[in-house]
Parts: C-alpha cells; structure tokens; sequence
C-alpha cells in the first residue's frame, strides 16, 4: 500500500513497452474481463494476482482495449493501495496500523517487525528482496489483535515472539522449494 | 452414521488456528476409523473463546473451547463425540452467559450452519422471507421494511424504507442493488462475519430489495483485504445459481435477479457510497456531490438501493416474521437490534447482537469482561475511526443513535474499540489526521490539505501547547463544515475528542519541562 511513499512516475514520461514475458498475463486479463461493466478494476486485479504487481507498461494496452486514455488508467492504479508499481519481495508482511490493533501494541509490533526485516525508516523492501512490509488500515481481525497478513494468510494476537516464528515458517518453505 | 463436528472457517478462528484444527480432527478420526464429518460453520461470535468446536451428539450440539491442534487426541480419549468430560468442555454454548442473553436476528444462523449449504439454510429458515416477498406487491415489501424501522447500518442510520422507495418510485429501465461491504471502519468485523458465516443470507436480503424496487442486477463491492469473504461469497453465489434462488427464474416465479461480487482495492473512501459507485464504474473513488442522489441516479446512472450487510441481512426476518416483531426490540427511533463488535483492549473480544438500549458500561463490562491487560480502561472509540474517544465518565450512555449523538458520539457500524490507561490520547489524535491524510480522496481542500497541517500542528505541541490549540480547533471547525464528506466532515470527532476528553495528554510544554 503507501500510495504516498510510491513513487509516482509521470505519465508524460515514455512509457515502456510490455516486455514480452508480462504481456501474456496482461492480454489475458484484458480479454477475460473487458466486456464486464466497470472492467478496469477486475482486469487490474487480475494482472495484480498474476505478476505480483501492476508494470507500468500494462497502462498502455489496457487503456487501448477500454477506450480510456493512458492518464486516466494510470490515475486508478495509483488512487488506490493495493495496486503496486513494481514487484513485492518473496515474501508479503502487511501489518494492521489501525486503532484495535495499536491498543494492543501494533506500533510495538511494527517497530519489532521493521529490525527483525533490518528495514531503514520508511523502506519497504528488505536489502536481500525476500521481504516487503506494507501498512494496511484493518484487517478485520480487531478482536484478535494485533493482527498481520503473511503472504495473504492471517494471523491473530500477533506478540513478537509469534512473528519471528512466523518468519521462520517462511524460511522452512523456502528450503523445502529449493 | 457419522458424527458432525463445526469446526469454524472464520477468518478470524481461522488467524488462531482453526485450520490446522480441523485437519487434525480428521487425521485422528482416521487413523482411529471413525466416521467423522468437519463441518466449516461461521464463528458463533466468542472470539476469544476461537477455535470453538462444537460436536453434534444426539443430546445437542456440544462445544469445547479454545481447541489447540495439540489437544486433539486428549479429546478423542475423552469421548468428546458423545460429549465427554474434558477440560475444555463449555456444553451448550447458546447457554453460555455471552451468548444466552443476545437477540440473534441478522446473526441467527451465523456459527449455526454450513455456510455455503442452500439446503442446511433452508432447513434454519432461510429464503422464508424471499418466498414471502415474492407472493407479495413490490410496494408491500417496501411497506414491510419501513414499518420495521430499520435504519442503515453501514454508518448514517438512514431510514432504509424511504431509500426503497425513492428508487421503487423512480422510472427506469435498468435498476441495482449493490451491497456496500467495503467495512474499512476499524474495529467492525460484523459484515466479514456474516459474509462468512451466512452467505445466503445477504443473497435473500438483496435479491428481496431487487424484487421490491425492480432491480435485476446487484453487485457486492468486496474490499480486498477479506480473501476469505470473497472466496465463501462466491461459492454461495454458485449454489444459489445452481438451485434456482439466483437467476431468470427465481424460485419458478419467472422473476429475475443477478448477483456478483467485485473487489475493492484498499482505500477507506470507496465505503462511501458514492466514490464505491466510481469504483464499481471503474474509476478512481472520488466522492459525488449530491444531490442526485444514488437512488435516483446511482450506478452508471441508473436508480440505485445501496446499503450496508447487515442493512440487507435484517431484511429476510423482517419479511418472514413481519415488521412488529423487528420493530418490538430497540428504542426510541433506533429499533432492532445492532450487532456489536468488541475489539482491542477487551478481554472478551468478539460479536454481540442485541437490540439498542444496553449502555456502553454494560457491554464493556457484562459482555467484554473489562480490558485484556487487566488495566483500567480509559478511553473507548465508537464507530470506527471517525468516532469520538469516550472516557469513562460517558460509558453509561445507552447504544442508541440520538443518545449517542447527543453526547457528540456516533454508533456508527456498531464497533467498540477499547484502549486501557496506556493509551497516548496525543497519538490518537495525531493518527485520525494522519489517517484522514493518507485517505482522503483530494476533491476537496479542507480535508485533503487539513488533514496534513492538522499532523504538523499536533507535532508542535511539543514546543508550543496553548497556541497550538487554537490553531487546531480552528482547523477542526473549517474542517467540519467545509468538508464535501463525512471523511474530512468527520475526522474533527476523534481530534477534538481526545482534545475534550483528555486535555492532560496534549499538555506536551509541562510534560517535557516536568521529565
Ligand atoms: C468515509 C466514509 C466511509 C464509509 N464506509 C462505509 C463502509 O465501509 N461500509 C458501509 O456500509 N458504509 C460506509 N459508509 C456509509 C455509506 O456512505 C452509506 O451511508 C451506506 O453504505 C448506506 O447503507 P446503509 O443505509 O445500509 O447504512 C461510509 C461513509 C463515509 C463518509
Ligand atoms: S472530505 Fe476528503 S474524502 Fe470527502 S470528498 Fe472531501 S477530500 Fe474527498
Ligand atoms: S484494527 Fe487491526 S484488524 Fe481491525
């Protein structure tokens, strides 16, 4: 999320073309989602889910196919949190901000989770890129806070101690895929 | 035969455990061959209390709580599918005194049943109130909603039978329905809950406003950050398609209505109803001015019921067992009942469906148990993150929305968030601008730039408390009355709360030249 802290391209900047390896997902969204009314964003969210993220490049076919401008595509993606510009790390932290989760110490856990990651203030992607934190503003999870989503899974009553054996459950499934 | 456990699917039982719950009771069946079904039922609302397994005996339902993955075999050897003894035994969990004293109608069925089950829901009374309103006049069912008194209970409390009948009046050939379940208030968890738990039961409510106003096509407007909802919504989409409750030809009646779900993606603003009508359009979810109002020109310019899940949940019993009986709970103009969240510093955080009236004293301490760290509790936020910060010497107000207004509250979506005597209320203050900064969607100044100076001017209590104050009271006054919506109009509530309630906090001069 952060649509503040991303970095808004100009889109008087040249616009990359697609390259080839992300075009196919692309046109797939497109062609499965552009006849619905209001198809812009199921076709983002399924270039999203596909690719990990939005590349700059899917701006151009996907304004092309909805007769829309480049300019207005380009201000959706960037209106809304959950639309990233560019790839997220091997794995996605997103931890709850919101008011029940600091009553039960999100600040704390945020804190504890940006030194454990060895995130500078500010950053969201570990130096090694097998990290990303994202901010998110309630889970839904309030009355089991504080609350996190670890790569789309979520986790309650998230103490330090339960994050770092979190974490570590990532790192056993990334020995078992190597 | 064999045995039925629930085991719920919930998300939130589901972020403690639940899952690796139920695959271990179907191992240990297994591997001591019996014949055991896992049930993935809603949460009965004790969230505290998650993961909650209940086992189906031929004396009831009984429940065994909070179940660990490691306590699973000790269940089996103590004869838990015959409702043996064991530590973790509550018994019948509707007579637990959380439980026993709640009016349960938009929650009836929610931790009751399978969720994605259209025959487990008809057999608990679902789509009575569909096949009622179908042998009825349209302009009957919307009579039917507004005798109830329901109110919406998405934030603004508006009268859900007068929008009814705005858009059943107006003329137009293409009408919706669309379900506002963007619930991007913090600390509310109810409309997750019901999506999860009773699915079918939004899809009666809002294919009954389709049959009352005319509309043959509703959408729910999902947000992103509920993977669960979304994947529960739609597989009780495909059953009620596939069993004639959706479609051309509901129930035989040659009468037709739609449904889909769309994903939001991650901005408060789209739960206002108009900028979610820009996002469902496919555009960036910048608030509409009004007039026209949605019911008249809403969705792609056609005339338009939006209303909240639980709006649309009540609405199925309000027709089955008529207006009188929704009407009889509650009081004053707030009839029904509200299903309450309670969230935060709570001990007994979960879901509370009761009708209006209880004061806030009473459900923080007779339901919540008074706070998770045993600490007093200082302050409680109220609907959502443009709620005020109530202290103590207000609890005894009643849950009832001209009681709360009166005491410059607001019910809201009903969530209760409860913060114990550690509580910054500076950093409260500070974080609802910061919010309203990060939120905004920038059509208009007030909030879009307001929100921002109103961080800088908290900071610079540090060095310069009393002029500050001027300055943001000054801020929160523009603020409220030159904000096109309740994100900016509202944002003052939290702020001057705090600022009310709890002046020693921001008193940052003395505090530094103290320390
Ligand atoms: C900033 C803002 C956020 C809102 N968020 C929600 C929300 O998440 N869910 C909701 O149902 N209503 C929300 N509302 C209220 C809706 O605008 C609208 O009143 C409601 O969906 C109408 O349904 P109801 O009459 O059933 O309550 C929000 C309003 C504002 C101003
Ligand atoms: S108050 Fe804020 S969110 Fe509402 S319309 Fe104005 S800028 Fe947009
Ligand atoms: S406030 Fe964190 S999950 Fe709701």
């Amino acid at each position: 999320m952060g649509k503040r802290s991303r970095h808004i391209e100009s889109v008087t900047e040249v616009v990359p073309a697609l390259e080839d390896a992300l075009a196919g997902p692309v046109e797939a969204a497109i062609a499965e989602h552009r006849d619905r009314p209001g198809a812009l964003l199921p076709i983002l969210h399924a270039v999203q889910d596909a690719l990990g993220h939005v590349p700059e490049g899917a701006v151009a076919p996907i304004a092309a196919a909805l007769n829309m401008t480049r300019a207005d595509v380009h201000g959706v993606v960037s209106f809304y949190h959950h639309y990233r510009s560019a790839p997220p790390g091997a794995h996605l932290v997103q931890v709850c901000r919101a008011e029940a989760c600091q009553s039960m110490g999100a600040r704390a856990l945020e804190a504890h989770a940006r030194a454990r990651l060895g995130l500078a203030a500010g950053a969201h992607h570990s130096a090694d890129g097998r990290f990303t934190l994202e901010p998110v503003y309630c889970l839904g999870n309030c009355a089991l806070s504080p609350a996190m989503l670890l790569d789309g899974q979520l986790h309650g009553r998230v103490t330090p101690g339960r994050f770092d054996a979190l974490l570590a459950t990532c790192e056993t499934t990334e020995e078992h895929a190597a | 035969m064999s045995i039925t456990v629930y085991v719920p699917g919930d998300a939130a039982a589901v972020s403690v455990g639940a899952d690796a719950v139920a695959a271990a009771i179907t191992r240990e069946a297994q591997a001591r061959g019996l014949d055991v079904r896992v049930v993935r039922n809603g949460s009965r609302g004790l969230l505290w209390l998650e993961p909650l397994v209940e086992v189906a005996t031929p004396q009831g339902r009984v429940a065994y709580a909070p179940v660990g993955e490691g306590d699973i075999a000790g269940l089996f050897q103590a004869g838990w599918l015959e409702g043996g003894a064991h530590a973790l035994r509550l018994g019948d969990i509707t007579q637990h005194p959380y439980f026993r004293d709640q009016r349960r109608v938009s929650f009836a069925r929610v931790g009751v049943i399978d969720p994605v089950d259209v025959d487990d829901y008809a057999a608990h009374g679902g789509w009575a109130g569909l096949k009622r309103a179908l042998a009825l006049e349209p302009a009957k069912v919307v009579e039917t909603v507004t005798a109830s008194g329901l109110r919406g209970r998405g934030g603004a409390a508006f009268p859900t039978g007068i929008k009814w009948q705005t858009v059943h009046d107006a003329h137009a050939l293409q009408k919706y329905i669309v379900c506002n379940a963007d619930e991007g208030d913090s600390g509310t968890f109810s409309d997750r809950m019901l999506m999860e738990g009773d699915p079918l039961c939004l899809v009666e409510g809002m294919t009954i406003a389709g049959l009352a106003v005319g509309a043959t096509q509703g959408y729910i407007y999902l947000r992103s950050e509920y993977p669960h909802a979304w994947r529960t919504l739609n597989a009780a989409i495909a059953q009620a398609y596939a069993a004639g409750w959706l479609g051309a030809d509901i129930a035989g009646s040659g009468r037709r209505f739609d449904l889909e779900v769309r994903l939001g993606a991650g901005a408060y603003i789209c739960g206002e109803e108009t900028s979610l009508l820009e996002s469902l359009e496919g555009k960036r979810g910048q608030v509409r001015f009004k007039p026209p109002l949605p019911a008249l020109k809403g969705l792609f310019g056609k005339p338009t019921v939006i209303n909240n899940v639980i709006t649309f949940s009540a609405v199925p019993a309000i027709l089955a067992d008529g207006a009188p009986a929704y009407h009889d709970y509650g009081t004053g103009r707030s009839r029904g009942t509200l299903p309450l969240q309670l969230a935060g510093n709570i001990a007994h955080g979960g879901l509370v469906e009761v009708p209006f009236g209880l004061t806030l004293r009473q459900v923080l301490y007779d339901y919540g148990g008074g706070s998770a760290s045993g600490r007093p509790i200082r302050a409680v936020q109220v609907g959502g993150p443009l709620g005020a910060y109530l202290p103590e010497s207000l609890f005894d107000t009643p849950l009832d929305y001209e009681a709360f207004a009166k005491v410059g509250g607001m019910l809201g979506h009903g969530g209760i968030v409860v913060f114990d005597d550690t509580v910054d209320m500076l950093e409260q203050a500070r974080y609802a601008m910061e919010f309203c900064a990060i939120e905004s969607c920038g059509k208009c100044t007030p909030c879009r730039i307001g929100s921002t100076r109103g961080v800088e001017v908290i900071d610079r209590f540090a060095t310069h408390g009393a002029v500050q104050e001027a300055l943001l009271r000054d801020l929160c006054q523009t603020m409220l009355h030159g904000s096109l919506c309740a994100l900016g109009g509202l944002t003052p509530y939290p702020v001057l709360s705090a600022l009310d309630h709890f002046p020693e906090d921001f008193d940052r001069v003395r505090q530094s030249d103290a320390a």
